[in-house]
């Protein structure tokens, strides 16, 4: 099986486009042969997740495309770097690899990318429409890129992204092809009650189940009693990208492909799992690694980043003058948001209850919690899952409510009713 | 495919070069970041088998790679401070990995050659015993005299 170029591909191969598109366009060539791709698509953005500094490797291939005259050719938006730019001193970094994570950053500005530096392009107005095809990395914003707006993407990593971008092309094989989108797996969810399925905080559990459950299969969730907000789906698929390989779900009349169960199904039969509350609750206690502990010491929320909306969540249940909180807490999010929400005059009444707005960067990335250490409460399942191994706090999984509740003095405050039917 | 010649086995070629080592075969898949130490060159995640053990300049086998695709940025960092294996056998082709490897080889590091074999047609070598690995895709015991 061999690789067909179009000329314009062979063009860039041949160093039409610069020395950075060629060698851009060697690596997606050599990723298209070992996945065995017969042909490479076209693609109308990219998504790229490659400022967050591993190391001086990322600086080193990053500068080396800029040194190249290497520019985006799609609309490009950037992902969580380590530092944040706005808030210098949030971030606890030695000053060498701040100097070094910040080149990283940069390299790719100078390479034409939005500066958006958030892992939730799709909620500041990065939005693929149904069927379109790109090139995003990023293992919550491939879930939801794929299963919530229904454009294609393949689970894109490092160096990879940001060659696509830079060409414009993909390797066309996996979930770019309508034919690796069906259904495998189906889950009957019609068990759980609506008052469980209605709430914020169902989400993550379902999504760390589903990891467990189907690895990289593909599911479609049927039977739902609620239907889900958008960033109920996205708490969804970052936790099940977290757990499991998770690229693409359905939920039956929530998501674009899935109208119906059969629209969604492939040829074969799929496996079928009856969701029940003994899966669930597994998969709660699975989110905490502090079990039996009455004091938390800071909170941290939006992973994937906060939205507009779940600020105003949050603004609402921290009311006003109420008492400070009793341990440090963190909201994360992209910059674009935190500029929404000071045109909104919300920025100032949030800060004023003791929150930390954190933009660009997250707390499990790069060092911002206390090194004091001890237990971090969250209501994201993606901090519940990378928080003890990349911060080495112990960590306490519960709705925002109740992280504002425990933030207020320090107890760990959880509701236990909804979990048993 | 003809799995087994007289001694020696032959897989896909993922990325091609020749290479020699003491064979390591990983008991099970690993994802290189979190599992991988750049630095050492060793295996870090305290829940996998062989933890504490050097990959460096061995010839890795490994079932499969799992987990995070930051994985590529790890086999660029390896490859940078001189701890990557000298070949990598994989049982399932990845493009995470090898795509790592790819990359540092643009930027002008050596790359280790990666073949795709099932783990179980390395039964003929025993652990730690030296393996040559071809420009064909062949992994053979050095040859006499070489």
């Amino acid at each position: 099986m061999t690789l067909e170029l179009t000329e314009p591909e062979r063009d860039l191969l041949g160093g039409a486009g610069g020395e950075a598109a060629a060698l851009a366009m060697r690596v997606v060539v050599s990723a298209a042969e070992l996945l065995g791709a017969r042909k490479l698509t076209e693609i109308r953005s990219a998504h790229i997740d490659g400022c967050l500094h591993h190391g001086d490797g990322g600086v080193e291939f990053a500068e080396t495309l800029v040194r190249g005259g290497g520019r985006v050719v799609v609309p490009t938006t950037l992902n969580v770097g380590a530092l944040d730019l706005l808030h210098p001193g949030v971030v606890r970094a030695a000053p060498e690899r701040t100097r070094m994570a910040r080149r990283q950053m940069d390299a790719y500005v100078r390479m034409g990318a939005e500066p958006t530096f958030t892992c939730a392009p799709y909620q500041i107005g990065h939005e693929p429409g149904l069927g379109e095809q790109v090139a995003w990395g990023e293992s919550n914003a491939i879930a939801f890129v794929n299963s919530v707006l229904g454009a294609r993407t393949e689970r894109y990593g490092d160096f990879l992204d940001a060659c696509c971008a830079l060409t414009g092309r993909a390797p066309l094989h996996g979930l770019h092809l309508e034919a690796n989108r069906r259904a495998t797996v189906a889950i009957d969810a019609s068990g759980v009650p609506e008052s469980l399925a209605s709430r914020d905080v169902f989400y993550p559990v379902l999504g760390t189940w589903l990891g467990w459950a189907v690895g990289d299969e593909i599911a479609a969730i049927v039977g739902l009693a609620a239907h889900p907000t958008r960033d109920q789906l996205k708490a969804l698929g970052a936790a099940a990208a977290s757990s499991g390989a998770v690229a693409l779900f359905h939920v039956v009349g929530a998501t674009p492909e899935a109208p119906t169960l059969e629209a969604v199904l492939g040829a074969g039969e799929p496996r079928e799992i009856r969701l029940d509350a003994d899966m669930l609750r597994a998969a709660r206690a699975g989110l905490s690694t502090a079990e039996g502990v009455e004091r938390i010491d800071a909170v941290a929320v939006g992973s994937p980043h906060f939205s507009i909306d779940e600020f105003e969540r949050l603004a609402e249940l921290v009311g006003t003058g109420a008492a400070p909180f009793a341990v440090p807490f963190y909201a994360c999010t992209a910059r674009d948001t935190l500029a929404e929400l000071e045109a909104r005059g919300r920025a100032v009444s949030i800060r004023a209850a003791g929150i930390a707005i954190v933009v660009d960067t997250c707390v499990v990335v790069t060092p911002i919690l206390p090194a004091s250490g001890g237990v971090l409460m969250t209501n994201s399942g993606k901090f519940a899952h990378y928080g003890p191994s990349n911060t080495g706090y112990d960590v306490a999984y519960g709705s925002l409510k109740e992280c504002v509740a425990s933030a207020r003095t320090g107890r760990l405050v959880r509701d236990e009713g909804s979990w048993t039917w | 495919m003809d799995l087994v010649s007289a001694a020696g086995v032959h897989g896909r070629i993922l990325l091609g070069g020749r290479a020699r080592g003491p064979l390591l075969r990983l008991r099970r898949p690993i994802s290189f970041w979190g599992g991988i130490d750049p630095i050492a060159g060793t295996v870090v995640d305290p829940r996998h088998p062989d933890v504490g053990v050097s990959i460096r300049g061995t010839v890795l086998a490994i079932p499969a790679a799992i987990g995070s695709s930051s994985s590529s940025a790890i086999m660029l960092e390896l490859m940078r401070e001189g701890t990557a294996p000298a070949a990598i056998l994989i049982g399932r082709a990845d493009a995470i990995l090898a795509l790592g490897a790819v990359v540092g080889r643009e930027l002008g590091y050596a790359a280790p050659p990666f073949i795709e074999v099932p783990i179980e047609a390395l039964s003929p070598f025993g652990d730690g015993e030296v393996v040559e690995v071809k420009e064909d895709g062949s992994i053979d015991r050095p040859g006499p005299g070489r």
